[in-house]
């Protein structure tokens, strides 16, 4: 019998990603969701510009390539066009929370029945390192190497937070994959995003808190801490809109 | 009697499966170097293995396989 093995939505082949990054848990949680729902063949997924620019070598479904911080606009075209779809878009924090903001935001407010995976790890990994929306108020990085500064950046943005008063979103949550618990909640909250898109319930994000290792300068399992002890206290987890369960916001 | 699998040839240390073995039976092995040029993961005490697949869930690559016998 088979306790675990690796879903047959993602491909048999080497992820370009750097050691301890949790991209690759969260391209198998997705992987996982799409073989349970038994959906690979109706799936198209819209990959970002950003680390997981390559996120198409990785699914087996449809997926398509947009531009930086357009998913969501992409996702909206592919969706009306043929509504049997099963539409995801997959970006990082610099491709949503900072050129894309304008995508996801109208994408939330007109309630396109997508799915929308946003992973937030602080800080742009592909270009190495630099200052991303979401870095942290005194984190250091390429282009704040005295810390992040409020009166000179501004402060980070909460994705959920902002997109929260909108009437148009069904469903909001943020989750993190820094631990076992953490990741199996994470799994819950992606399955229940693709379930909101099944039944025309429309517009779901989940925001998952990753970590960068090597730009954050630190082992795998340090950053997995430092997770814990420093972007969870900013970004709190939890539920931020579930218009079906009427649930108000809640927080861990 | 549980069989845990690594696909060495995909691993790349990072350790996190390491880190949250309840047996910590796993490590890092000091002295083997994988295509990749890593030092992968492996199991020292398979005897001891208890299939709950928290390696697995932690795995960012996917490497690990776990059968139950």
């Amino acid at each position: 019998m088979v306790i675990f093995d690796k879903p047959k939505a993602l491909l048999d082949v080497p992820l370009h990603y750097c050691p301890g990054c949790t991209h690759g848990i969260i391209h198998r949680i997705i992987a996982e969701v799409i073989d349970e729902l038994n959906i690979e063949g109706k799936t198209i997924g819209i990959a970002p510009v950003g680390c997981s620019v390559m996120a198409y070598d990785y699914f087996s479904c449809d997926m398509i390539e947009a531009a930086h911080g357009r998913a969501p606009a992409v996702a909206t075209g592919v969706k009306r066009s043929d509504p049997e779809n099963i539409v995801f878009t997959y970006q990082g924090d610099g491709d949503l929370a900072s050129i894309g903001t304008a995508e996801i935001v109208h994408a939330a407010a007109r309630n396109e029945n997508i799915t929308v995976v946003f992973v937030n790890n602080a800080i742009y990994g592909m270009t190495g390192g630099q200052m991303a929306p979401t870095s942290l108020i005194g984190q250091v990085t390429q282009t704040s190497p005295y810390g992040r500064d409020p009166k000179l950046c501004g402060f980070p943005v909460k994705i959920c937070e902002m997109l929260a008063p909108l009437e148009g979103p069904e469903y909001l949550e943020r989750v993190a994959v820094n631990s076992v618990v953490n990741v199996k909640k994470a799994k819950k909250a992606i399955k229940k995003a693709f379930e909101n898109q099944l039944n025309n319930k429309g517009f779901s994000l989940v925001e998952v808190i990753s970590s960068c290792p090597t730009n954050w300068g630190m082992t795998p399992e340090k950053a997995l801490e430092w997770i814990d002890t420093n972007m969870i206290p900013y970004y709190p987890l939890g539920v931020y809109k579930d218009r079906s369960a009427n649930a108000e916001v809640q927080h861990d | 009697m549980i069989k845990l699998t690594f696909k060495t040839d995909f691993c790349k240390g990072c350790g996190l499966c390491v880190g949250v073995c309840p047996k910590k039976i796993l490590r890092i092995a000091p002295n083997t170097i994988n295509k990749k040029g890593h030092h992968p993961a492996e199991i020292t005490d398979m005897e001891k293995c208890v299939g709950c697949a928290s390696c697995a869930t932690m795995c960012p690559d996917c490497i690990i396989t776990i059968e139950k016998e």
